[in-house]
């Protein structure tokens, strides 16, 4: 719940960033928690109550049943949300790492980082 | 102000539309039908302790297959935006000598345990994205303590192509050696004992591969978003 709550919180705070900040790195670090706050939200969303990682060590090894899985279904927290997490932290990462070298681009190029300065598309 | 009126009002709405989920919240007292699924196939089918291993290369093998796919147009719009000649940039100090010794010191243990993370993905927590990156750390270390450090780009390239084939060549000898339906299917191998390194088929050698892939990808990317070398 907390979690969730947090999630959210800095799901806002990540759009707030993006929307009010000018400069092209603020804005690209609002991204990055607007990511976190994504993972956050999933993660929370496959919590089972007093649930550990989903790493099946020999102690709970009993699973060999349909009974013992249902047991083992109740000691750990839902695999698939974790997953799905894995592989966006995997993608923000690499949507960070290809906005960052454009900023650095724009900079090279224009010699500004501010969002005022780039007004070809504005409309 | 208009403005302002405006970012408040998005805000407003996506706080509106995230509401439902942190009223209707409640934490579930077990996993549902797909999670026990998925959960018995891991234990009892491929024999891997690490459930979200199983998700992730087997059940889900194609989205990570994606997600290989998309790192590496990251990485090639990396390079194709940050030629290395056409950057000038400042020099920069040479690290001090307590870095370089540490660095030296502690860089090939980092590597060895991103080997040891991507190699036990389906044992322990961890896995071949984990153990990529543990890699680059240590090529950033190296990058920060030596001021004229250099990537061996054939060594990264042909490293990144020949892992991202052998990837792809795994999930297609499961198709070609198990029948139809079975692509990136690791159970061609034999299922070995439980809490063993050489078990849960080739999972082991799938995560290899992408280990070794996503590292050399992020030590690329952090080669081309470093700038020209050169000492003070």
């Amino acid at each position: 719940m907390i979690v969730l709550l947090c999630g959210i919180l800095l799901m806002l705070a990540g759009i707030w960033t993006m929307l009010v900040k000018k400069n092209l790195i603020r804005m690209i670090i609002g991204f990055s928690i607007l990511d976190t706050g994504i993972h956050m939200l999933i993660v929370a969303i496959g919590y089972v109550k007093n649930g550990t990682a989903p790493i099946i060590d020999a102690g709970v090894r009993l699973a060999k049943t349909a009974e013992g899985a249902k047991v083992v279904a109740e000691k750990i927290v839902d695999p698939v949300p974790s997953a799905l997490v894995l592989t966006a932290i995997v993608i923000g990462l690499a949507v960070t790492a290809l906005m960052l070298a454009y900023a650095i681009r724009l900079y090279k190029t224009r010699g500004s980082l501010n969002i005022d300065d780039f007004e070809e598309q504005k409309w | 102000m208009i403005k302002q009126l405006l970012v408040v009002l998005a805000l407003a709405g996506l706080a509106w539309l995230l509401w439902p989920f942190l009223a209707e919240f409640r934490v579930s007292e077990s996993n549902n039908a797909l999670a026990t699924e998925y959960i018995h196939g891991s234990i009892n089918e491929l024999n891997m302790p690490n459930v979200v291993t199983a998700v992730v290369v087997t059940y889900r093998g194609l989205d990570t297959l994606g997600e290989v796919t998309v790192l590496f147009l990251a990485t090639a719009g990396v390079g194709f935006l940050l030629k290395r000649r056409e950057l000038k940039g400042g020099k920069r100090r040479a690290g001090t000598e307590i870095l370089r010794t540490g660095a030296s010191f502690l860089a090939p243990l980092i590597v060895m345990f991103g080997v040891y993370i991507f190699t036990h993905g389906h044992l322990s927590p961890g896995g071949g994205f984990q153990g990529g990156v543990v890699i680059a750390s240590a090529m950033l270390l190296l990058c920060l303590a030596y001021v004229d450090f250099d990537f061996s780009h054939r060594l990264l390239t042909w490293l990144e192509s020949l892992s991202g084939l052998a990837y792809a060549g795994l999930g297609l000898l499961g198709l070609v050696l198990l029948g139809a339906s079975s692509f990136l299917d690791p159970r061609f191998m034999p299922a070995g004992n439980w809490l063993r390194l050489f078990s849960a088929g080739a999972v082991p050698l799938i995560y290899s591969c992408v280990g070794l892939k996503v590292g050399a990808e992020l030590s690329t990317v952090l080669d081309s978003l470093r700038g020209p070398g050169g000492a003070a």
